[in-house]
C-alpha cells in the first residue's frame, strides 16, 4: 500500500536503529502516548531493536483502556434493553464491565453490532426507525470528528432514534497529569500522530516548556516510530526540550481546522475519570447543550450501576507507565486475554494484551534467540 | 488509538448533504466522508480513520522523509564493532552535555545521573 | 456458482410441483408429501447417483478394503452467498478437505439441511446446485441426506451439515501430533482470502474489492503431494477458522514442538493485506477454505513445493518455516524488522479495531 509499505522497510529500520545506538550515550525513558503506537512497537519488535538503555514506557493512549468502568456498565445496561441496536467499534466488545462485557450481552440476546464508522450507525438509525440506535463514541481527538459529524448529521436529518454514548478523552491533560505525578519517570514523549492530524501540535509547546521535556509528534509505522525515538534521544542527549514534528506528511502545526470547527460546535470540555488513573480535570469532551438531546446517558437515564474493579488489577499502574505488564502479579496468571481483569489485557493495543500476545513474557534472551534465520 | 490508513481518492460525490468520496486503499475501495478535507481532489492521497478523511497526505514530504530515512546509517555500514561506534560517539561534538551533569530544575523531570559505559551496553 | 455476492435467483426455473411453494414451509421437513417433493425434484436431480436414488434410510455402497476415515462439519456462514462461493461449496469442500488432510481419499458424503420457515426455495436450489458442482469437481458423491424445518425466527435461513467417509491411503501416517523437529513448514497458497471475502459483505464493515473466497477441494492437490513424497509427510491441516496461526499453534501443541516462521515468506494477496490494514486485522488469524499446511521431512520439502506449484490450487505455495526444539508449543515469527514476535492463539473471533 502506497505511503504505508515503504515505512516498513526492514533494512532501513535496522539502519535507523543503528543510528539510535550511536547517538544514545545514556539511558532514557520515553513514553509513546498512543495505544496504536504501543501496538506497533510490540508487534514489530521495535523495542527489541533499541539499545537496552532506551526504555519505552507505554502511555495511556488507549481510549478503550481508560473508558470508566461506570460507563462500560451503562453501555451494557443500554445494550441489553429490547428495542435498542447498540453499535460499537470492535475494540470495545470484550472490555470487561463489572459483571459482563458487550460480547456476552450479545450472546444473551442484546442487539450489539460492530461497525467500522459512526456513519454506519446513523444509517442503521435511518433504516430502523422503530428502534433506538446508540453508538458507543469512545476515543481520543482522532475519533471525535467522526463522532461529532454523526451526531451533527443526525440532528440535521431530524433523527429521533439516534444517540451517542460519549467517552472522549484528551491527550494534553493526560501529559500534564503524568508529568505532575511524583512517581513519574518519563523524560520525553512521542505524541500521537493521528491525534495531531486533527488538533495540530500547538497545544504542546507550553507543556514542553513547563516540564522541560521533548515532545516529538510521531507516526505509527516502524520507520516513523524509530525516527520519533531517534529525535527524542537526540534532544535528551543535548538537554533540549522542544516540540518537533516527525510526521510532516500528515500533521501541520494548526491541524485540521474544519474538524476543529465542528468539534467546537458539538462538544464542550468536561472533567473525566480515566479508568485506572482517576479523575483528570478538563480532560474530556461531552456533548454540549445544542446536542444534549442526542446524549445516550441523558436519553436512557441508567441508574443503580454498582461498579467494582478487580482488586488484583493493576491496569492503572500500567497506564501511567509505573510498571510494565509483566511486573503485575496477576499477569499471565489470574489475568490473561481469555479471562481479563482489566481493559489493558483486552484491548488490542492495551499494553498488557500486547505483551501477552507478542510474547514479552518469554525472557528477552529466549525471544531473541528464537527465530527463522534458517527457514 | 487512531488506526488510520492512506488511500487514494478516486471519485467525489455529494451524498445529500455530505461530501463523500470513493477511496482506494491498495485495491480495497470504501466510501469515505471528505467533509473535513475540502481541499482534497480526485487523485490525492488522504489518511482515513473510521470512515473519515482527516488529512491530505503531503506526497512531497513523504518522499523526502523516506529519502532521509534511507540515507540514515548508510555510511555507517562499514563500522563493524561497537567499540568503534563508541569511539565515534565519544569524539562527536553532538551532546551539549557530554559529562551528563545537566540537571534540569523543572518539576517532574528526572535524569539518570549514572554515566553510561557506551551505547547499547 | 456465480461470482457475485448474491446470485441471480430469478433465472432458476422452479420445477413443478415445487412452484406451489416458493418458500420453505414446516411441511417440507415433515417427511410427507412436501418433503418427498423436495427430494424428488431438487435433491435427487442435483446429486444424482445410484446410492442416493435407492432412497433407503441408509445409503449402501462398496469401498476398497482398508482403513476408513470419517469427518463431519456443520456450516452456518452468514451471508449464505459471498464473493467466490456460498454455504454450498463450503459444505462439500470443508468435509472433503478434512478427509484429505487426514490422508484419506474422500468418497461419500451425507448432507443434512436445517431450513428456516420462509427460506426461498430458489436460494435452496442455488445452494444445492453449488454442492452438486463441488461434489463432482472433488470426485465425491452425496449419497444420503435429511431435511428439517424450524419455525421462522429460529434459524438463519439455512444451516448445512455434511459428514464424509474416505479410504486411508496405504503407507501414509499423518496427524497433528506427528510433526518432528527439523520438518519444513509449507503452505499451499495465499492466506486470509476467505475471511476477508466474508468481511467484505458483512453489514457495517463492507467494502468493495476483488477479494474472493478461496473455497476449494484440496484432495487432488494433496494426492499429488502424497504420490510424490508420501512417507515424508508428517502432518497436514487445512487452516479454516482462526487462520494459519491457530492451525500452527494446534500442531505445535499436539506435537509438543516449537515452530519458527518468517513473516516475509507467508503469501498474502496485496488486496487481502489492504483489507486487513483497513480493519485492523492480522491475516494470520483470518479464515481460509482452500489452503493446506504441510509438515514435511526437510529433504523432500523442495520436491513437495514443486508438486504444489504445478497444481492449479497451489501456484502460490511457499516454504514458510521450520519445526524447532526450542520454545515448545509456541509459534514464533520473524518480523520484517528482523525482530521476533510470538503468534499466540486468538481468544475467540478476531474483531476489527479502530485503535
Amino acid at each position: 500500500m502506497k505511503y504505508l509499505t515503504e515505512f516498513r522497510n526492514g533494512d532501513v529500520a535496522q539502519r535507523m536503529a543503528r543510528e539510535i545506538r550511536q547517538v544514545a550515550t545514556r539511558p532514557w525513558k520515553i513514553m509513546e502516548i498512543c495505544g496504536g503506537q504501543t501496538h506497533s512497537i510490540i508487534r514489530n519488535g521495535i523495542d527489541q531493536m533499541l539499545p537496552p538503555g532506551i526504555q519505552m514506557i507505554h502511555g495511556p493512549g488507549c481510549p478503550v483502556c481508560v473508558t470508566p468502568l461506570a460507563l462500560i456498565d451503562k453501555a451494557l445496561a443500554i445494550a441489553a434493553q429490547p428495542g435498542v441496536i447498540f453499535c460499537s467499534f470492535g475494540d470495545m466488545l470484550r472490555v470487561p464491565g463489572t459483571d459482563a462485557d458487550l460480547f456476552q450481552i450479545k450472546g444473551c440476546g442484546g442487539d450489539v453490532r460492530v461497525v467500522y464508522s459512526p456513519l454506519d450507525a446513523v444509517e442503521l438509525a435511518v433504516k430502523n426507525p422503530q428502534k433506538q440506535v446508540v453508538f458507543f463514541g469512545v476515543g481520543f481527538e482522532t475519533t471525535a470528528p467522526a463522532n461529532a459529524m454523526s451526531v451533527h448529521l443526525a440532528k440535521r436529518r431530524g433523527l429521533k432514534n439516534f444517540s451517542l454514548l460519549v467517552s472522549h478523552v484528551l491527550v494534553p491533560p493526560a501529559i500534564e497529569a503524568i508529568m505532575s505525578s511524583p512517581e513519574n519517570k518519563v523524560q520525553a514523549f512521542l505524541a500521537a500522530g493521528h491525534v495531531c492530524s486533527v488538533m495540530g501540535y500547538w497545544e504542546y509547546p507550553p507543556l514542553a516548556d513547563k516540564f522541560e521535556i521533548p515532545i516529538v509528534v510521531t507516526g505509527f509505522e516502524p520507520l516513523d516510530l524509530l525516527d520519533g525515538i531517534r529525535r527524542a534521544v537526540i534532544q535528551l542527549e543535548n538537554c533540549e526540550h522542544h516540540v518537533e514534528n516527525a510526521y510532516e506528511r500528515i500533521v501541520t502545526y494548526a491541524g485540521n481546522l474544519e474538524a476543529q470547527r465542528l468539534l467546537a460546535d458539538v462538544f464542550e470540555v468536561t472533567d473525566r475519570s480515566w479508568r485506572g488513573i482517576g479523575m483528570i480535570p478538563k480532560s474530556g469532551w461531552r456533548l454540549n447543550d445544542k446536542y444534549r438531546a442526542f446524549d445516550a446517558e441523558e436519553r436512557f437515564q441508567i441508574s443503580g450501576i454498582h461498579t467494582e474493579e478487580s482488586p488484583l488489577c493493576k491496569a492503572g499502574d500500567v497506564l501511567r507507565g509505573a510498571i510494565k505488564p509483566a511486573e503485575c502479579p496477576a499477569f499471565g496468571k489470574e489475568c490473561t486475554p481469555r479471562r481479563p481483569l482489566g481493559a489493558t489485557m483486552v484491548s488490542s493495543e492495551g499494553a498488557c494484551a500486547a505483551y501477552f500476545n507478542y510474547g514479552r513474557f518469554l525472557s528477552a534472551d529466549e525471544l531473541a534467540s528464537a527465530g527463522a534465520a534458517h527457514v | 488509538m487512531c488506526l488510520a490508513i492512506p488511500g487514494k481518492v478516486e471519485q467525489i460525490t455529494t451524498s445529500g448533504d455530505v461530501r463523500m468520496g470513493r477511496v482506494n486503499f491498495g485495491g480495497v475501495v470504501k466510501n469515505v466522508c471528505l467533509d473535513y478535507v475540502p481541499e482534497v481532489v480526485v487523485g490525492d492521497y488522504t489518511i482515513v480513520h473510521v470512515g473519515f478523511a482527516l488529512s491530505k497526505i503531503d506526497e512531497q514530504s513523504a518522499l523526502e522523509t523516506l529519502e532521509l530515512f534511507r540515507k540514515m546509517g548508510a555510511l555507517d555500514e562499514e563500522l563493524a564493532t561497537e567499540e568503534e561506534a563508541f569511539a565515534r560517539a565519544a569524539n562527536a561534538a553532538q551532546s551539549a552535555c557530554p559529562d551528563g551533569s545537566c540537571e534540569p530544575t523543572a518539576k517532574g523531570l528526572r535524569t539518570d545521573a549514572t554515566a553510561k559505559s557506551g551505547p547499547g551496553e | 456458482m456465480s461470482d457475485h455476492s448474491v446470485p441471480d435467483f430469478t433465472s432458476w426455473s422452479c420445477p413443478l410441483p415445487l412452484r406451489d411453494y416458493p418458500t420453505i414451509v414446516m411441511g417440507h421437513g415433515g417427511g410427507g408429501k412436501l418433503g418427498n417433493e423436495l427430494v424428488e425434484h431438487l435433491f435427487l436431480p442435483a446429486f444424482r447417483n445410484p446410492a442416493l436414488e435407492s432412497l433407503g434410510d441408509a445409503a449402501v455402497f462398496d469401498v476398497a478394503s482398508g482403513r476408513l476415515a470419517m469427518s463431519t462439519d456443520s456450516f452456518v456462514v452468514q451471508p449464505l452467498f459471498f464473493p467466490g462461493g456460498s454455504i454450498g461449496e463450503l459444505a462439500v469442500n470443508g468435509t472433503v478437505n478434512d478427509l484429505a488432510v487426514s490422508g484419506a481419499e474422500p468418497k461419500f458424503l451425507s448432507a443434512s439441511f436445517i431450513l428456516e420457515e420462509g427460506f426461498p426455495v430458489a436460494q435452496l436450489a442455488a445452494v444445492v446446485n453449488a454442492m452438486a458442482e463441488s461434489a463432482a469437481k472433488a470426485g465425491v458423491r452425496i449419497v444420503t441426506g435429511d431435511t428439517k424445518v424450524v419455525e421462522r425466527g429460529h434459524g438463519d435461513g439455512c444451516y448445512v451439515n455434511t459428514a464424509g467417509v474416505g479410504v486411508l491411503r496405504q503407507g501414509i501416517s499423518v496427524g497433528p501430533n506427528r510433526a518432528q523437529v527439523g520438518d519444513a513448514v509449507l503452505v499451499s497458497g495465499t492466506i486470509g482470502d476467505h475471511g476477508m471475502a466474508i468481511m467484505s459483505v458483512r453489514e457495517g464493515l463492507e467494502f468493495d474489492s476483488q477479494i474472493r473466497s478461496d473455497c476449494a477441494a484440496l484432495n487432488g492437490m494433496i494426492a499429488d503431494v502424497l504420490d510424490a513424497v508420501g512417507p515424508s509427510v508428517h502432518t497436514m491441516r487445512d487452516p479454516t477458522r482462526g487462520g494459519l496461526a491457530s492451525t500452527l499453534n494446534e500442531i505445535a501443541t499436539a506435537s509438543n514442538v516449537g515452530i519458527d516462521i518468517d513473516e516475509a515468506k507467508v503469501p498474502v494477496r496485496s488486496e487481502v493485506q489492504s483489507a486487513c490494514e483497513l480493519l485492523g486485522l492480522d491475516p494470520v488469524y483470518v479464515a481460509n477454505e482452500g489452503k493446506a499446511v504441510f509438515f514435511i521431512a526437510p529433504e523432500d520439502a523442495d520436491r513437495a513445493l514443486d508438486v504444489l506449484r504445478k497444481h492449479s490450487l497451489g501456484r502460490d505455495a511457499a516454504r514458510i518455516g521450520v519445526v524447532t526444539a526450542r520454545h515448545p508449543r509456541m509459534l514464533v515469527a520473524r518480523t520484517a524488522m528482523g525482530a521476533n514476535r510470538v503468534i499466540a492463539t486468538q481468544i475467540g473471533e478476531q474483531l476489527p479495531r479502530i485503535c
